[in-house]
This record gives C-alpha cells, structure tokens and sequence, in this order.
C-alpha cells in the first residue's frame, strides 16, 4: 500500500490561501487565517493539486510526507 | 559589568562577548551610521553567533548563525516583542498606527486582506498596466536614475494594488518625492531621540504634513461627490470614509488614514525598489546571467503572444533564482530588531528582557558554512536540483524567517517577475557608469541606493 498524508506548520502559515487555490477540496482558509486541513490522506486523485499547494506555499507552511 | 560608560543597566552581568569599538559615548551609534554591515560582521568574526554591540542607552545583542537565528525567529511577541524596537518608525506611521499599537492590534492590522493570493491574479495585470504606464513615457533609447525611477515605479503599483486604482490616478511622481523624505528619516540618531531636531527628521515630519494633505483633499472631493454608486468603484479611501461614528461623523481622520495607507506602503516600496534596482545592477555586472535571464523571457514572449499570465510567473526559474539571488547579497533590510520582553536562552546565553535582539540578513546571508562562495553573484543555487533558500531557511533570510517572516514576500516576488518580464523583453539596459560604482546609502535605517545610479536603455530588436 502506498498513499501520502498533509502535514501543517501552523506556526508558518499566514493564510495567503495559495493551497486553497490549488487544492480547495483539501485546504480553506478560513477567517482566523489558518489553514484548515480538510482531509487527512486526500488520496490520489488530488495528488497533483497537493504537491503545487506545498510547492507553492508563501511560507513553506505545508509537507507532504510518503507513508 | 566592567565598563562603566554604559549607563544605567540591569544589575545582574551577562557574560555576553561585547564587540570592540564603543567609544565611551553612544557606543557603536556613529559607526552604525557609516558602516553597519562592517559593525556587525566584526560582532561576529570577534564574538561568534551571539554578540553585543551599544546604540546610546540601549544595548543589542546581535545573532547569526542557524541555532541563533532560528531562536530569534521561532520566538513569539511574548519572548521577543517588534513593538519598541524600531523607535525611528513612530514618527514615520504616526502615533497610534501599526508599531505603536498592541499585538494583537497589529495582527489585524498587518492581515491585509489583499495580500492574499486570490488577489494575486488581478495584482498580476493591475502590475502590467502600471509599468507599462512608465515605459510608455521613454524614448527609444535614454537615461533613468535606478533609485528615482523604481521609487516611482513602486508607488503607482502598491497604491493600485493595496489601496485602489482610483486613489492611484490622484498620485504622481511628487508623491515619491514625499515618501522618499519618509524614508530619509530613519537615522539611527532616533535611537537617542526620534525627535531630534536634524534636517532628515525635519523633512521627515514636512512629508508627512504634505502627505496627510494630500490624503485629506482626495477626502474632500470624495465628500463632494458623494458615495460611488457602484460598489465595484470603492476603493480603501471609500471604505475608511464610510465607517462612522454614533454621531454619524467619519471615525477615521486624514491623519489616521494616511498613518494606515504609509505603514501599508512603507514596507513594501524602498525594500522592493532596492531590490529592482540590484538586480538590474547584477544583471549589468553579469552578462552571462543576462544572457540567459533574457532567453527565458524571450522564449515566454514566443510562447504567449505578449501577455504575461499568472502561471508564466511560476515558470521562469533563472528570473526568480536571479531575483533570490539579489536579495541574498542585497537584502534591503540589513538589521531585524525585537525588543526582549522576558530571559531569552540561545546557546547558553541569557538574554535578559529590556535588551535588543537583533538579527542581521546582511551577515547571516553570506555565511560561507551555509553557501559556497558566499560573495558570488551565483543564481545557479536555486535552479534545479540546488535549492539553497530551502535548505538553509534560518540563515537564507532576506524576507525574514518563522513567524514574522515578510508576509508581503510572494507579492513582492510577483511584482518583480512581473516587471522584469516586460522590461527584459522589450529594452536593454546598459550601465551608464562603471559597474562597481554602484553602491547603497547606509547613512539611515532604511537603506536606499546611492545616487548617481544611471543606467542607459534602449529598445530591444526581436526577431
């Protein structure tokens, strides 16, 4: 079995929201401006999206760790 | 403590090394004056990652290094506060604006919605327009100064993005002028009295008067034409005018909102004119790196028709290595300062509270344990496979780093590439002086270009 899952660095993210542009149906960035993760394990089909919101963070706030 | 020139001090010693070169009166204040980065790479070269230096009646303990940056950077507002610790900006936003106010204060003040990135799309072409507004007023070939043109340049495109077209199209090059005398009065003699009774602090506080002036005769014509009917036509003045108080009165005075508008703009404008104007320096000291900076826009042009979109920004790594590299070797702020509230430790010191902690991009960014060859104009470190931003994140510190790291970072980025795109494309550049000439103004806080800095342009043939 191979997947991936989301790790967050809540004291990096400023809620630039480049992640929920990328990838909506796994990041929001919501009023308190941090990110919320809204899968865990988002799973293969968002796979391309992810790895641009973690390429693509401001603050290099996101990793996306093999499991 | 055995110095006795210090003044009145905690009472408990730290065994903290202290850098040569107090000279018994305002400690290191003159030669911060003349030759900052000079100071505080002598602070590290006698003292190692944890140093003292004295700016008057206030001691700075100056970091460098991983272990000790990463300290200052991952420490919160309690342990290391950015509040007092920058006094030549009070006078600069006015009282009550951004530094004078609480953290928490601050927080909601600095979360500027704009910065976001669904913005960034918009900023994108609203960047566009604006440098194609200047180029449209050169010649086919001339002269520009680096520093007055990339000042101006900068103010069209953070109003137009950060406070709106409208307030934009009231604003010329006059303005620039202003916010330049802004800028100027920075003297690290504002550790000593803000106030000071000098020419820079005095032109300082006429640009100031002159801008809330400004601000307030856009107010009143506002007023006169009354709220715009269409919402999509506010800009931030509309929206500030429109919040009232229970007696209908507007909440925010001119004074207020031309506080907000420069503490919005101050960090954005000399840091990333600064920048534009180094790299464009490098790209002339380098034609090699131009070269193929150049190739990369020209395959862009061939690939787009002309128009640069969002996504052609993320695709152009030598334009963005060569900016990253820019930086690295000129980083516009040279010093970052907390004040500390509480004991911090780093590495077995202990910092007590009421000293300044500093940390400097200008030392940090050339460590040569961190980069190879560390004085070399050497884009090639961010272009696949090296990324030496991301491996060396507490010493690759140009934005900063950690909490605090520049929230306004992927826009500057943008604006550049952006700029760069177009300009690259469509004119050479040459220097119109030997290449070595250029230099930076330490003389204040906020470091500035040295002028004469001209360059000579031409417009480009393509094929």
């Amino acid at each position: 079995m191979t997947g991936y899952r989301v790790a967050v660095d809540l004291d990096l993210c400023q809620g630039h929201g480049v992640c929920e542009n990328e990838a909506p149906e796994v990041f929001e960035v919501g009023a308190d401006r941090k990110v919320v993760l809204l899968v865990e394990r988002p799973g293969d089909e968002h796979r391309t999206a992810v790895e641009m919101a973690v390429r693509y963070c401001p603050t290099h706030a996101l990793r996306l760790i093999e499991d | 403590m055995t110095d006795t020139t210090t003044g009145p001090k905690p009472a408990r010693s730290t065994d903290i090394p202290k850098v040569s070169g107090d000279d018994g009166g305002t400690g290191h204040l003159e030669e911060l004056r003349v030759d900052p980065i000079g100071l505080m790479q002598r602070v590290r070269d006698e003292c190692g990652d944890v140093g003292e230096l004295r700016l008057a009646d206030s001691d700075v303990v100056l970091l460098s290094g991983a272990d000790a940056n990463e300290v200052f950077f991952r420490a919160s507002d309690d342990e290391l506060d950015q509040a007092a610790a920058y006094p030549f900006m009070t006078p600069v936003f006015g009282e009550g604006v951004v530094f004078d106010a609480t953290p928490e204060e601050r927080r909601r003040a600095l979360h500027n919605q704009s910065l976001r990135d669904k913005f960034m799309r918009g900023h994108a072409a609203t960047i566009t327009a604006e440098i194609d507004r200047m180029l449209a007023e050169w010649d086919d070939e001339g002269e520009i100064d680096l520093l007055d043109w990339t000042a101006e340049l900068f103010i069209y495109t953070s109003t137009a993005c950060l406070i709106g077209p409208k307030f934009r199209e009231e604003l010329d090059a006059s303005v620039a002028d202003l916010f330049h005398d802004l800028e100027r009065g920075t003297d690290a003699i504002a550790f000593v009295d803000p106030y000071a009774d000098i020419e820079s602090f005095r032109r300082r506080d006429a640009a100031r008067v002159a801008l809330v002036e400004r601000v307030e005769a856009i107010m009143a014509k506002r007023r006169a034409e009354g709220p715009p009917a269409d919402g999509a036509d506010r800009d931030l003045v509309d929206v500030l005018m429109s919040i009232k108080d229970p007696d209908g009165g507007e909440h925010f005075s001119s004074d207020v909102i031309t506080g907000m508008f420069i503490s919005m703009m101050f960090a954005g404008h000399h840091t990333t004119s600064t920048t534009a104007s180094w790299f464009i320096i490098e790209m002339l000291r380098n034609p090699d790196v131009l070269a193929t900076v150049t190739a990369e826009m020209d395959a862009l042009a061939d690939a787009g028709g002309g128009e640069i979109t969002y996504q052609d920004l993320r695709e152009v790594p030598w334009l963005e290595a060569s900016i990253k590299e820019t930086l690295r070797l000129h980083p516009p702020l040279i010093l970052l300062l907390r004040l500390a509230l509480g004991p911090v430790e780093v590495e077995g010191f202990t910092i007590p509270a009421g000293k300044l902690v500093g940390a400097s991009p200008a030392v940090s960014n050339r460590l040569p344990e961190a980069f190879d060859d560390p004085d070399r104009f050497d884009p090639s470190r961010y272009v696949d496979p090296r990324q030496d931003d991301l491996d060396n994140p507490w010493n690759w510190i140009p934005f900063g780093a950690g909490r605090h790291r520049c929230v306004g970072a992927a826009f500057a980025m943008m604006q550049l590439k952006t700029i760069f795109c177009i300009l690259l494309r469509d004119w050479e550049l040459t220097a119109a002086q030997p290449p070595e000439t250029y230099r930076n103004d330490h003389s204040k806080m906020v470091v500035q270009l040295a002028q004469p800095c001209r360059v000579r342009y031409r417009r480009r043939e393509r094929g």
